[in-house]
């Protein structure tokens, strides 16, 4: 089918089943390779994307359910204040390691800081449990997260 | 821009019968310098200046007009921090500014860029830092001095009246100075200094070496640019996804490809050793041609087995004596003459490295060579194994190195699994790059696990509840065992690998007998972060835990006196204990366990603080962490790494496990392959040992320690130790 996506305020029209998840359109199509496949059963987190602010899971999700939705990546979120303050903390605490999570956990974070402005631990950790780091830098995403919303308010 | 560096050689010198250094000049292309380090081990000292030399030729550093110090990384970047480290150590000796140099990962090339410790180019054992410390240092110094040489030939001025500081050198009485960019034509064109006429930094006028303040060097990943292989998209390019064999030794008898193809996108299916694969336009295709695909396996020759019965085999193993890994004193005579014995059997699962990115490899085959990109961490061995298998000359097969999203020890697979799977598809269609994307479930259900372990460790007590006799069997598959790795990993039939961190317990025990017995089986096996000691620092921490309380005595009182031969395992326990409040009054619920294990040459202690719950189930509140690593080169990285091997080690204690039935794999995605997440994350503070040894790797170190740690806690809370792995009980 002919679909046209909204990815990061630019407009796409594509050729693509409708029931290719929106991961793969976005890395595959579009060639935006920064939200990344982790496990293909939004079990990890890794593909975590926003659909007008929310986060969701794009490697489970079909593309045809995005259609006419403000899909935000990591690519796209230098306009969003909270996701300036995430990625400002994450640089400042040094949280990757080999970084290949931290896309999706970045998004997370932005959108829990987004709804939360001052997430306590439980807070963060039902934001960002579905978010795996098999490098486990959770104690310093923790940290980050605090300091962006330091920052924030 | 960077410039390319031509490959004929300006100047070529022999400064000492220790090594040499090498000049590799292109036009205007700037400086780019060789250093020849030795064969074997880097000097060890801290300081490490002098280091011998021997025959071999590397280039680390190149200086560009632009006035950018490229760095070139022999090791690969996959989380522990490399790119930073080696890089700290050149800036250190350059006296370069921070924000100027960039790190590039090396090409294959083995004689330059090998890995010192084991004269291949590979990473691991927790060695970058290691291998490479007084290597990356004299490439640093000789280039600043030829920087020096450069500019008291164009100022006419004595060498000895210039500084170098943050990328500049001055001439103060004269008031000169330029950058390393603008000096950086005429020093390549300067004489290469004599090694032994380089003084490398005191320890007390470094700059960065153990310093707080610097960046981290693999940028681009927090705002989604950094690329890994997973990203590489090449004109053309087809994505492989692999119908891999069900069970261990299964193999392909016939497919029928005819509804896959009928998958828009999907253009060829083709057999392979490992499976048959679906080659598609793009990732999604594949993935569906992949599930569409029929495929026949002959399980005629496959393992059948299943975990249960393993372990009681295992277990059974464990009743006999085997071949022996180490012994001192007359452990069998004096363990059967003890008052006091405790006996404790220990059961270690398969476990999977589970690394975020599942394995992929990119591999483009034409008539002339073979290009590959990969999170590559054994380029000599990759290299070597996929020219074997093309029959091309090694040098024909180009190795780009990409970050890695994890590895653990994955993506060092002696036998090249998966970057032959991507060859083996490629040479199929050549021409053609194509992207092998192994799915998580491929992921999970690929073998190569942390092996199955069973131990059996008996110790007898004195009078004074101190440990006479100790004898510790242990039974699994051996890691090098058929790899390249065998020759120098196995000796009289012992895996080193299997009884590290027993074999040389630490403690003080007159009788010891080690033994291993080693079983032959299809499930594959590897190297997982901190190998060995991955199962050893659990039994022997958990057996000294036992002797203590047995004894009477204090956990970690009981050890120290144990330690007195080993004042670095005892510097990280005083150390933790000190910090951690061992002893003092906990919170209502709150129990503390210790342990401390020295892998890879480093020493790491720990102190879990678990909290038991009402309904019986236990979380890890804090994990506090004294590691003594030598010079710490980067305390930030070592803490970061301290906390990643303590929360992967956390996972392995808590959840993880790959269990067999029928011969397949029961696990196969993170929904029942379980790791940490957020929500089981302790809090966790590390303390650095301050030292002036040599450096030690991070990596690994801070694995092993954990899950003993947590099980000495929970029996203090229970009065009874757990032994089989994961635990029971925690709150997931």
């Amino acid at each position: 089918m002919s679909v046209t996506l909204q990815i990061n305020g630019v407009q796409h029209q594509l050729e693509v089943s409708e029931d290719t998840p929106l991961l793969w359109v976005l890395r595959d199509h579009i060639e935006l390779t920064g939200t990344k496949f982790g496990c293909g059963i939004a079990m990890c987190g890794a593909c975590t994307i926003h659909l007008d602010g929310q986060p969701v899971r794009s490697c489970s999700m079909p593309v045809a359910a995005a259609v006419g939705r403000q899909i935000t990546t990591i690519e796209g979120l230098a306009s969003n204040a909270a996701a300036r303050a995430v990625q400002d903390a994450w640089d400042e605490l040094q949280v990757p390691q080999c970084g290949y999570c931290q896309s999706g956990q970045i998004m997370s974070a932005t959108a829990l800081l987004s709804e939360n402005s001052s997430p306590d631990d439980a807070a963060i950790d039902a934001a960002m449990s579905g978010n795996i780091c098999r490098c486990a830098t959770y104690p310093r995403i923790r940290s980050a997260i605090k300091s962006a919303s330091e920052k924030l308010s | 821009m960077l410039h390319r560096i031509q490959s004929s050689p300006a100047a070529t010198m022999r400064t000492s019968r220790r090594g040499f250094l090498k000049l590799v000049a292109g036009t205007g292309a700037g400086l780019t310098l060789a250093v020849n380090m030795p064969a074997v081990a880097a000097d060890s000292s801290a300081t490490g200046a002098n280091s011998a030399g021997n025959v071999d030729v590397h280039a680390f550093v190149r200086i560009t007009p632009d006035d950018t110090v490229v760095v070139m990384i022999k090791h690969l970047e996959m989380g522990q921090g490399t790119f930073t480290g080696l890089t700290t150590l050149i800036a250190e000796e350059l006296d370069a500014r921070w924000d100027q140099l960039q790190p590039e990962h090396a090409p294959v090339d083995t004689a330059r860029y090998k890995n010192l410790h084991w004269g291949a180019q590979g990473t691991g054992g927790s060695s970058a830092i290691a291998n490479a410390f007084t290597q990356m240092r004299i490439a640093g110094a000789t280039a600043r001095a030829m920087l020096i040489g450069a500019a008291a030939e164009l100022w006419q001025v004595a060498r000895r009246d210039i500084s170098v500081s943050q990328g500049v050198v001055s001439h103060t009485a004269s008031g000169r100075s330029a950058t390393f960019g603008e000096l950086a034509t005429a020093a390549a064109n300067q004489p290469i200094p004599a090694q032994d006429s380089l003084r490398l930094k005191d320890p007390a006028d470094f700059i960065y070496i153990g310093k707080e303040n610097l960046r981290r060097k693999d940028t681009g990943k927090t705002n989604g640019t950094a690329v890994f292989t997973q990203d590489i998209q090449l004109p053309g390019m087809l994505v492989a996804v692999v119908a891999h064999p069900p069970r261990f030794g299964s193999e392909v008898t016939g497919f029928d490809a005819s509804d896959a193809l009928k998958v828009k996108g999907v253009v060829n299916a083709v057999q392979i050793p490992s499976g048959v694969a679906v080659l598609a336009k793009d990732t999604w295709a594949a993935m569906q041609g992949r599930d569409a695909l029929k495929v026949e396996w002959d399980h005629s020759q496959a393992y059948r087995g299943n975990s249960t019965d393993m372990m009681a085999d295992f277990r059974k193993r464990s009743e006999k004596s085997g071949p022996v890994a180490s012994s001192r004193g007359n452990t069998s005579s004096v363990l059967g003459q003890a008052e006091k014995v405790i006996s404790s059997s220990f059961q270690f699962p398969y476990l999977a490295h589970a690394t975020m990115e599942p394995m992929n490899c990119v591999a483009l085959i034409n008539d002339t060579g073979c290009e590959l990109w990969n999170g590559e961490q054994l380029q000599t061995i990759d290299q070597a194994v996929v020219a074997a298998n093309l029959g091309l000359p090694a040098d024909k097969v180009k190795i780009n190195t990409l970050f890695a999203g994890g590895s653990f020890g994955r993506r060092a697979n002696p036998n090249s699994d998966y970057v032959l799977e991507a060859v083996q598809i490629a040479r199929q269609v050549k021409g053609t790059p194509v992207k092998l994307v192994w799915t998580r479930e491929d992921d999970t259900r690929g073998g190569y696990y942390r092996p199955a372990y069973v131990h059996r460790v008996e110790a007898a007590l004195d009078a004074d509840g101190l440990p006479l006799a100790w004898q510790q069997r242990i039974v699994g598959q051996s890691i090098a065992q058929g790899t390249a790795f065998e020759a120098f990993m196995i000796k009289d039939g012992i895996d080193s690998t299997s009884v590290e961190g027993a074999a040389n317990l630490a403690y003080s025990v007159p009788n010891l007998r080690v033994e291993l017995h080693t079983v032959k089986l299809p499930v594959t096996v590897q190297w997982w972060r901190s190998v060995g000691h991955t199962h050893t620092a659990f039994s022997t921490e958990v057996v000294i835990d036992q002797l203590a309380k047995a004894a009477g005595k204090d956990a970690v009182a009981y050890r120290l006196a144990l330690l007195k031969e080993h004042p670095r395992h005892a510097g990280a326990l005083k150390l933790v204990a000190e910090k951690s409040g061992w002893g003092k009054p906990l919170a209502k619920g709150h129990y503390h366990g210790v342990a401390v294990h020295e892998s890879f040459n480093s020493y790491v202690a720990q102190v879990a603080e678990i909290a038991v719950h009402e309904d019986g189930t236990f979380t890890v509140e804090k994990v506090t962490c004294a590691v003594d690593c030598g010079v710490a080169v980067n305390p930030n990285i070592i803490r970061a790494q301290m906390e990643g091997g303590i929360g992967y080690g956390l996972s392995a204690a808590l959840m993880s496990e790959i269990t067999l039935e029928d011969g397949q794999v029961q696990q196969s995605n993170f929904h029942d392959y379980q790791v940490a997440r957020m929500r089981h994350s302790p809090q966790i503070e590390v303390h650095i040992v301050p030292s002036a040894e040599a450096p030690t790797g991070v990596g690994e170190p801070g694995t092993p320690p954990i899950a003993p740690a947590i099980a000495n806690a929970l029996a203090a809370a229970t009065g009874e130790w757990q032994t089989v792995l994961p635990l029971k009980g925690a709150r997931l």
